[in-house]
């Protein structure tokens, strides 16, 4: 039966030369390497439960008076988005589940791309010749949490309408083609005309979607190409020769289980953990707000930086040259992508490394590297961390404003102790090892 | 319970393996994955593990079902949710239990292809042998294309008025204008009191403006530090959006006994910045570079409380080249 | 205007000793000196004034307006207490506001350290200060919690968040409101204690108070339509859910499935 179906399709396609091939692509076998793949299956996740959250969605601002089943509400003005939503969450059979499941899986996409990156950064495996992948990577990112921020903004409820006027703050506070480009992106001065939303929409489930689809697939593809990175585990892993297991029959059920195991935890995540319960945030108006009103976690680290920047603006004679969100809201994350995704390039001009490498180093391998990657993320944590001191507030009680203060020290004093002692540790623990070495080979010398 | 587990698993095995005729049966055999001894127990437990599956995902069509029918979305979750868990484990049984483990080597693809890569330059370099003016040609070339591509963007400025800042300034506030509460009923300046706050509009406008909402709060006259004339009763009204990054000013908090307590201010609660009602608005907390605009009063004739003007900066979050209102003193 | 009333701990000189030796406040009201005051609930709560509310709102509820030192030099300061009426010295005494250890301090709900006869007596003398309002008697049940959701998120949200878990305002810890009784809601909507605005009837009538109140009620179990729900504060906890729980999970499959480098 098998070998028919091969032959029909090998008859027709002429395929079958490239398919035993990749069945018998080799993959090195290690769990770090798995999670960029847990993200891949996210992503698929994501385009299935938006692909069915579409057929109920309304992304229209026209305003309505809601008199749905979610009694609270009953009587409130709210646009048509809104109250697709809710009708999503109250109405449509299974809606909510979707609703939540596809939400839960964009915020654990993004870990899972953070956890993948941290893998690659602190074994090296972003070294020639995937320098690129790399990149790519990182693009993915940056969209992916975009991608993650225009979801949640187009349910108009408080909460996004919140987001959105911040998200405008910053788009107009950036040096000289701030203004333009923030009434270009909505159209006017916020809330912004009545195409915003659609354009939000479009970009949601459209656009984004598809530069994130292009990008993985190139990334993928690169990855194919030059074949995976590995550990040195044996002798016989080289940097010319690859070890590991086949995709078929060794590497296709682990991933269908990788895969199914990460659906079961969403799906059950989406039935069972309520998340972003908009029905009690209420609709958007430009004269409310509510306190603690945060991002989702993948931009905490922006309103944390927000917060940390002290009051003043950037004036010459009496003009406005650079408002404050600029620092915080813009200038943070490019400098944090800018390293991150030059990361590289720098280190190749620091170390002179020029060479191809396909084994991996173990983070203690390279202390300096290490170092330098735990101070960036010590830094960006940090900030992360200070977008919820009024929380700590609320449930500690230590001053805000002594926190905040705290943190504008540590931000600066922390990623300099980070890298130090992270060298350091990595240091030592390389000369441990040199030293057991050195007995175990004694030993044996003595036992010859 | 074993032998029954037996019969069901040899009914299951007659029914799904009946052999069938294979046209290819007699061709010769010759390995390419290596043969790996049988685990009976690893394959009764991936039965199971089906059957667990089958169960969920019947489950949830069940669930699904019922028109109405409390935490409805909990037993779809759990359902469909443990119906992957399993299918899961079924999966990683089977890798790890009932697949042959083979480990291949494979040289890795050759590196660098440096024949290839010149004679691909080569190629392009060779092409071009019949121009004279190369490189004035290629400035030419590129010149076109960048000014088309230009020219295909332009549209793009429809999407919004990209050059006219003046939208960002504009307010529906404009001297004479009555403020109303949130249900379109004018305010009273009698109405307001000290140690309270009102969230106003201007009437008969778009409420939905960055522009048009307001908080209005009353001072005692001997509290209140700056333009006094624009405060009629002490009562201050300032643009209810915060000039940091645009959330709306919706916290005021005022000292029930002045000595012990912080003093009165209007808070943004994103990012906590803090204003002085009582002094012109002024930052004295949190991030904003810049005082709340402040929009001046007056009471008509009916005791109706009016706008005096109109702010006296612009309102929200600035940009680049936004003038600031004159310092307060 | 009525200002508000704090009743603040101070130690009588009495109980000097022993009560700094714990410096806490005092386990109960101590001394219950009938006759002095007149007798009856309103003397009973003379007594318990003086020995526990005076060095702060000085004799009579007159008020301490500048610090000053006193007994176990302890600085009394506070608000006087002359015209505030029941409602303020029920809502005070029953939340465990008062007493306060340090003037200065923020109150907050704490262990409400009278019995209810004593609070009882309390109140009635304070009540008997000066003219005042009355306990406050709210029916949520004839407001409307949809109406009340937009009073909330119009007058309150700001600082209480939208679903009433507490927040921050400059300078100041602003109380979650799940604990907060009916009763309790509308004094302090009345009374605006501590840094919170005050709502007269005026600005706010009795009905809205009454579906302000229903929401308030509503939002302590809220329809968690979407299942468990991890303290509705939004993104926050979420964040945390996903990373401990949902990417936890996934890490561990990925080590269940994968090889690690040393066995």
């Amino acid at each position: 039966m098998i070998r028919g179906v091969v032959r029909y399709v090998d008859e027709r396609t002429g395929g079958a030369p490239f398919v035993r091939k990749a069945l018998r692509y080799v993959f090195p076998d290690h769990w770090s390497f798995l999670l960029g793949e847990v993200a891949l299956y996210l992503f698929m996740l994501l385009v299935a439960t938006g692909t069915y959250l579409t057929f109920f969605f309304d992304d229209s601002v026209t305003p309505t008076t809601y008199y749905g089943t979610y009694a609270p509400l009953d009587g409130a003005q709210m646009s048509h988005a809104y109250q697709s939503v809710l009708h999503i969450s109250f109405a449509v059979k299974a809606g909510l589940l979707i609703r939540q499941t596809h939400h839960w899986a964009a915020d654990v996409f993004v870990a899972t791309i953070v956890l993948h990156l941290m893998r690659v950064f602190f074994t090296g495996a972003f070294r020639k010749p995937r320098d690129l992948t790399y990149l790519l990577g990182v693009a993915m990112l940056g969209l992916a949490l975009l991608e993650g921020f225009l979801g949640y903004s187009l349910v108009d409820d408080l909460l996004s309408g919140m987001g959105l006027a911040i998200g405008y703050s910053v788009a107009l506070s950036i040096p000289l083609v701030g203004a333009p480009l923030a009434t270009l992106l909505w159209g006017g001065p916020f809330p912004g005309s009545a195409s915003f939303l659609p354009r939000l929409y479009i970009a949601h489930v459209l656009i984004i979607p598809i530069l994130i689809g292009a990008i993985l697939t190139l990334h993928l593809a690169l990855v194919a190409s030059r074949h995976h990175t590995q550990f040195k585990r044996t002798p016989r892993e080289t940097e010319r020769r690859v070890v590991g297991v086949p995709t078929f029959p060794g590497q296709v059920p682990r991933s269908l289980g990788l895969l199914c195991a990460t659906w079961g935890v969403l799906f059950l995540l989406g039935g069972l953990v309520q998340v972003n319960p908009v029905w009690l945030w209420g609709p958007f108006h430009v004269g409310d707000a509510t306190n603690g009103a945060q991002p989702d976690w993948y931009l905490g680290w922006l309103i944390g930086a927000l917060r940390l920047v002290p009051s003043f603006d950037v004036v010459i004679g009496g003009y406005t040259v650079v408002p404050n969100p600029f620092w915080g809201g813009a200038l943070f994350p490019l400098v944090v992508f800018s390293i991150v995704g030059l990361w590289p390039w720098l280190e190749r001009k620091v170390t002179g490394d020029d060479a191809f490498h396909n084994l991996l180093d173990r983070p203690r391998d390279n202390p300096s590297r290490t170092g330098a990657g735990m101070a960036l993320f010590v830094w960006v944590f940090l900030v992360f961390l200070a977008g919820s001191a009024d929380r700590v507030y609320v449930w500690l009680g230590l001053s805000y404003s002594h926190q905040i203060w705290g943190y504008r020290v540590l931000v600066i004093v922390a990623p300099v102790l980070a890298f130090f002692i992270t060298r350091r540790v990595c240091r030592e623990l390389l000369a441990g090892e040199r030293a057991a070495l050195v007995r175990t080979t004694a030993e044996d010398a003595s036992h010859v | 319970m074993s032998k029954l587990k037996d019969a069901l698993i040899a009914g299951l095995v007659l029914l799904a393996g009946k052999r069938r005729k294979d046209p290819y049966a007699n061709l010769p055999e010759q390995r390419i994955v290596e043969e790996g001894a049988p685990d009976r127990r690893a394959e009764n437990v991936v039965l199971v593990l089906f059957a667990v599956v089958v169960i969920c995902a019947v489950a949830f069509i069940v669930v699904y079902s019922f028109e109405s029918l409390a935490h409805q979305t909990q037993y779809l979750g759990l359902a469909i949710g443990l119906a992957f868990v399993v299918l899961a484990a079924a999966c990683i049984v089977i890798a790890t239990r009932l697949i042959v483990t083979e480990e291949l080597e494979e040289p890795y693809p050759d590196l660098e292809h440096p024949d290839e890569s010149d004679a691909v330059a080569e190629i392009v370099e060779e092409s071009g042998s019949r121009f004279t003016r190369k490189r004035l040609v290629r400035m030419a070339g590129l010149g076109a294309v960048g000014t088309l591509g230009a020219a295909l963007i332009t549209p793009a400025l429809s999407l919004g008025p990209a050059f006219n800042t003046d939208k960002l300034k504009w307010t529906p506030w404009r001297r004479g204008r009555r403020l109303v509460d949130d249900a379109g009923k004018p305010l009273l300046a009698s109405e307001i009191e000290e140690e309270s706050f009102y969230s106003a509009y201007p009437e008969g406008a778009d409420r939905e403006l960055m522009g048009s909402p307001i908080i209005v709060v009353r001072v005692p006259l001997d509290e209140l530090k700056t333009r006094h004339d624009w405060a009629p009763h002490g009562i201050v009204a300032f643009s209810k959006i915060c000039t940091h990054a645009g959330c709306a000013v919706t916290l005021y908090r005022k000292p029930t006994f002045a000595p012990t307590q912080p003093r009165p201010a209007l808070v943004c609660p994103c990012h906590y910045s803090t204003f002085d009602p009582a002094e012109g608005g002024k930052v004295i907390f949190g991030p904003a570079g810049r005082n709340l605009p402040q929009l001046p009063l007056t009471v008509d004739g009916k005791g109706y409380l009016r706008a005096a003007g109109t702010f006296n900066e612009p309102i929200g979050p600035s940009w680049w080249g936004v003038r600031r209102g004159r310092s307060v003193s | 205007m009525t200002r508000v009333a704090l009743t603040l701990l101070v130690l009588v000189a009495l109980a000097a000793p022993a009560a700094l030796a714990d410096s806490g406040p005092p386990r109960q009201g101590v001394v219950i000196d009938p006759g002095q005051h007149g007798a009856g609930l309103v003397g009973e709560g003379a007594s318990l004034y003086a020995a526990n509310c005076a060095s702060c709102h000085g004799p009579h509820g007159v008020g301490v307006l500048k610090a000053r030192r006193g007994a176990g030099d302890v600085p009394g300061q506070g608000p006087p207490l002359l015209g505030v009426g029941a409602l303020s010295a029920d809502f005070y005494l029953r939340t465990g506001y008062m007493p306060l250890e340090n003037p200065s301090q923020q109150p907050s709900r704490s262990r409400v350290l009278f019995p209810e006869e004593e609070i009882r007596a309390m109140v009635a003398y304070v009540a008997s200060l000066g003219e005042g309002p009355g306990i406050p008697r709210p029916q949520p049940q004839k407001g409307s919690v949809a109406a009340g959701n937009t009073l909330f998120l119009q007058n309150c949200a700001g600082c209480h968040q939208i679903v009433g878990a507490g927040g921050y305002v400059t300078g100041a810890r602003v109380p979650p409101l799940e604990e907060a009784t009916d009763r309790q809601i509308a004094e302090a909507v009345r009374i605006g204690p501590y840094l919170m605005p005050h709502f007269s009837e005026q600005r706010l009538t009795n009905t809205q108070l009454n579906s302000l109140i229903a929401y308030v009620d509503y939002a302590k179990h809220p329809d968690d339509a979407g299942g468990w729900s991890i303290g509705h504060l939004g993104p926050w906890p979420e964040g945390l859910v996903a990373w401990l729980i949902a990417t936890s999970a996934l890490v561990a499959t990925c080590i269940v499935i994968g090889k690690r480098l040393k066995a």
